[in-house]
């Protein structure tokens, strides 16, 4: 076996020593194809959107419709963040639609019924989210129980405690500064305008820090001697997600504004970004993932980080759990349901690899995004729930085939 | 073939036999006759296409996918996958064994051949007899119904065999069958493989061990860069030849020059005691007092089942074993080296002896391998400095020779003295005073051993301690300074190099506890 996959490596090895112009131009094609895998989600987000806004007789593109995606999908987002995190060190977390649930429940009791601050009913809230977290971080990382049991064990657990909560009734009509985590949109700023020059100038300074971002990045790589993607496939890229950013902005700006929605997750993709791709935290989860007895014998706790990981989580479930009530304006038993289900689908969708180690927080969401294009094209077209339910397995089970397909193409394990 | 009279009749012909890879040419115009009722090695650095030229035979890589033709018992043959292949009679054991751990022996070796009876149920009467009769033929003894999990990777070795004589083999091909074995297992296997050829069976055996080759081969073939260097036959073998045919010069010195400059006291292990971690009763590390002094190399010695990776490992972090008592001082100064952080901080390093499950994480790259120790080198307010981790891991490519184009390669690509590689240089980056090399070249070509070698004498010359753990007597008389003997979890003696000899250290390894 291990010859086998030793061959290709030093093939390449062996003929860069022999054949350097070659090797520059396959080394080159190689590149792009290994591109387009990774940015294979990315197109297949593409793909869906355009597919959709054909059946929809572009309704999807509609600015209130852009604007309602973020907003009604943006607990899966931020679901999806944790849950992939999760995923990448090899565990699963089933329980974050019952702890969605069981901390709206206990925001309504904060909020409503006590009549708390609206911010310290959040912080609170976010706090008892993270205690979940504790909870279940516990007895997956030091007393070794597998997190597919516990998560199980938490999804009954924390839907029964939410139902205790809530005492078999609804809480509603939250605070309004509550209940703009999950409706309120940041514009008129400015007075009324046809397009809000604060969206358009939000946008615009993202793509600009974007282009410095991803210049300073290549530039940083080329000056390390480190090989850098084809300049013509650099622009490329940049081009497409800047007229991607564009589109979006304007949509934003000639209804409402930004979601204050858009703005957490803005924070919590760039936030987890970083912890994920730079932080020693992140790289300590991908290595778990990747091999526990490896990092174990390298010297990382491993027991801490899975155990942090899950409190992490927890805090996540919480924020969802958060945003989804204020959006209703109502804590509910049904709240949550499912949730895990879409988290997880969007992490696998993403790329993120079963056996852990492989995953990205940026293909999360894509892979959620899809989610929630699917959701919203198939609702607008009036297709049932039922019907939405079997297409969203369909695409699941399809895009990981996809993923398999193309890793055992290119020769990986 | 016909028109020689005199030959034998060979069983199998692999003509020009070419077998190209996406940008690389795997195997180039490979030919090989092997003759009925022999005996063949295959000799070759990892990487040369050995394994290859395996799978093109037994049909992994199916006909269509290669050129060249195979001649099996004087028909050219096109398998279409390795059950074709099989039905015809060629049974390939690969290195790493294909057993269930969960099931018997006698499951295992009917695996996908199970012994029906009536309503096409499984007849578990004639299963386990049927069974009995092969075990007895490649002497195991042992009770069909045993777990596989439950006997040893010797014994596991055998009951593949029994399940190739269940499908009535004709050419048994071996893939490092003793690479995993002790010495006595390994004879066993030999002897076996002998004895199969006594009631005609032919073997192809792939092997690294010359000693072994020379024991029970009747012809060696060499191949090197996916080319066949010459076919050898018994009289005319000698070690010498193989080793230039593999390695494409002559290596005057398997072991480089070592002028040992020794310091002081660098490392000092006392009254070091462990358990096994499930049977707490049971001790598996027995007493052990060991030192090391700066620019030393200290060899430890030992039969498999010792203790020699149990106390290393026992020592590194508690990463083994219940229990665990003694002291460790380091320069005089007593250390705690209860975690394995704590370990490295007190600069401790262990470079495993099983790299693939312990070593390294396969599915990430190099770059990250190297710096998965070392991370708070490279780390300010919880950041990775990413382009300085690049410069580190590309230095280290550099100077240890690491064969990749790019640091950005994922480990599990490489070649196994390349992965040893990128093992070594993680510890080395972690900045050790002592390091614990434990089979530091096992599944490592001739060539890249050397370098290791050197690598190793490198690091005592920077005046760091070095323990080498491993199951090559010629290798630790090779480079040591020093050598301890460990047997059954107890140090049976301590000898110098110049006082060492494979008989003396032999000796000390076997003997045993009074009971």
């Amino acid at each position: 076996m291990s010859n086998l996959e030793t061959k290709p490596a030093d093939g390449v090895a062996a003929g860069s020593q022999v054949n350097p112009v070659e090797n520059s131009f396959t080394n080159r094609f190689s590149h792009i194809l290994s591109d387009l895998g990774k940015n294979g989600i990315f197109l297949a987000l593409i793909l869906v959107v355009v597919l959709f806004s054909i059946l929809t007789n572009g309704i999807l593109l509609r600015p209130q419709n852009i604007s309602n995606l973020i907003v009604q999908n943006g607990y899966i987002l931020v679901l999806a963040i944790g849950m992939v995190m999760v995923i990448i060190a090899g565990h699963i977390d089933l329980s974050v639609g019952s702890v969605a649930a069981f901390v709206g429940a206990v925001s309504g009791v904060f909020a409503v019924q006590w009549g708390l601050p609206w911010w310290l009913s959040i912080l609170l809230s976010l706090l008892v989210g993270a205690l979940v977290g504790v909870w279940q971080g516990f007895w997956i990382a030091f007393v070794g129980i597998p997190a597919f049991i516990v998560t199980l064990a938490g999804m009954l657990i924390f839907r029964g405690l939410a139902l205790v909560v809530l005492g078999n009734a609804n809480i509603g009509s939250f605070p309004d500064e509550y209940r703009a985590l999950g409706n309120g949109f940041l514009s008129n700023v400015f007075g009324e305008l046809e397009l809000d020059p604060l969206t358009l100038g939000v946008a615009a300074i993202a793509i600009i820090a974007l282009f410095v971002q991803q210049f300073r990045t290549r530039k940083g790589r080329a000056s390390y001697g480190q090989a850098v993607e084809p300049i013509v496939w650099f622009i490329a890229k940049l081009v497409l997600i800047t007229v991607a950013i564009g589109f979006f902005a304007y949509a934003l700006a000639s209804y409402k504004g930004i979601p204050i929605t858009l703005i957490v997750l803005a924070v919590l993709v760039l936030v987890y970004g970083i912890v994920m791709n730079r932080s020693v935290f992140g790289r300590h989860i991908y290595a778990i993932g990747g091999n526990l007895h490896a990092a174990e014998l390298s010297g990382i706790k491993t027991r801490n980080v899975t155990f942090w990981l899950f409190v992490n989580m927890g805090f996540l479930a919480a924020l969802a759990g958060l945003i989804f009530t204020a959006r209703l304006n109502l804590a509910g038993p049904k709240a949550g349901d499912g949730f895990e289900l879409e988290a997880i689908s969007a992490a696998f969708i993403g790329g993120a690899a079963v056996q852990g180690g492989v995953g990205t927080i940026g293909g999360a969401i894509i892979g959620g995004l899809i989610i929630g294009v699917l959701n919203n094209g198939m609702s607008i077209m009036g297709i049932g729930i039922e019907w939405q339910q079997a297409v969203k397995g369909l695409v699941l089970l399809f895009a990981v085939a996809f993923d398999v397909y193309n890793k055992r193409r290119s020769g990986g394990r | 073939m016909t028109d020689k009279v005199d030959a034998p009749l060979n069983i199998l012909e692999m003509r020009g036999i070419t077998k190209t890879f996406p940008g690389v040419k795997a195997l180039q115009d490979v030919t090989i006759e092997v003759g009925r009722g022999q005996v063949h090695a295959i000799c070759g650095e990892n990487g040369a296409g050995k394994s290859t030229l395996m799978k093109v035979l037994s049909g992994v890589y199916p006909f269509g996918t290669y050129e060249g033709d195979i001649v099996f018992e004087n028909k050219v043959v096109e398998f279409k996958d390795i059950r074709d292949s099989e039905a015809e009679g060629i049974v390939i054991i690969h290195q790493e064994l294909a057993l269930s751990p969960f099931l018997s022996i006698a499951e295992n070796i009917f695996l996908n051949n199970e012994q029906r009876g009536g309503l096409g149920l499984i007849d578990w009467n004639k299963t386990n007899a049927e069974a009995a009769k092969l075990l007895a033929r490649v002497g195991l003894r042992e009770n069909p119904t045993t777990k596989i999990m439950d006997i040893g990777v010797g014994k596991q070795q055998l009951v593949e065999i029994a399940k190739a004589l269940s499908k009535r083999v004709k050419l048994l091909i071996l893939d490092e069958p003793t690479a995993a074995l002790n010495d006595e297992d390994s004879d066993h296997l030999l002897n076996l493989i002998l004895h199969l050829k006594e009631q005609g069976i032919t073997a192809i055996i792939i092997s690294h061990k010359l000693n072994e080759i020379k024991k029970v081969a009747d012809s060696v073939t060499v191949i090197r860069d996916g080319k066949t260097i010459e076919t050898i036959s018994k009289n005319d073998v000698t070690e010498e030849r193989i080793i230039k045919d593999m390695v494409g010069r002559d290596l005057e010195n398997r072991y480089p020059d070592h002028t040992p400059h020794i310091g002081d006291e660098i490392l000092r292990v006392e009254d070091w005691t462990a358990h096994h971690p499930q049977d707490v009763s049971r001790v598996v590390v027995d007493n052990v007092n060991i030192n090391v002094r700066r620019g030393e190399i200290v060899g430890i010695a030992g039969l498999m089942g010792a203790g020699r990776t149990e106390f290393a490992m026992s020592l590194f972090g508690r990463s083994y074993g219940s229990k665990i008592s003694g002291r460790v001082f380091k320069n005089g100064v007593e250390i705690k080296t209860r975690t394995v952080s704590e370990a490295i901080a007190n600069g401790l390093a262990y470079a495993t002896e099983d790299r693939k499950t312990y070593g390294l994480n396969l599915i990430d790259d190099i770059k990250r391998n190297i710096s998965m120790a070392a991370l708070k080198k490279l780390e300010k307010l919880g950041l990775v400095n990413d382009g300085q981790e690049w410069t580190v891991a590309n230095e280290y490519r550099k100077s240890m020779n690491i064969k990749s184009p790019t640091v950005l390669a994922k480990t599990g690509k490489l070649s196994g003295g390349n992965q040893q590689k990128v093992v070594l240089s993680k510890w080395i980056y972690s900045d050790p005073d002592v390091l614990i090399l434990d089979e530091p070249t096992r599944g490592i070509d001739v060539g890249a051993k050397y370098e290791i070698y050197s690598i190793i004498n490198k690091l005592a010359a920077e005046g760091k301690g070095v323990i080498v753990i491993s199951s090559e007597l010629p290798e630790l008389l090779g480079i040591c300074d020093r050598i301890y003997a460990l047997s059954e979890g107890r140090i049976t003696g301590e000898l110098p190099i110049e006082e060492a000899s494979p008989e003396a250290l032999l000796k000390l390894m076997t003997m045993e506890k009074a009971r």
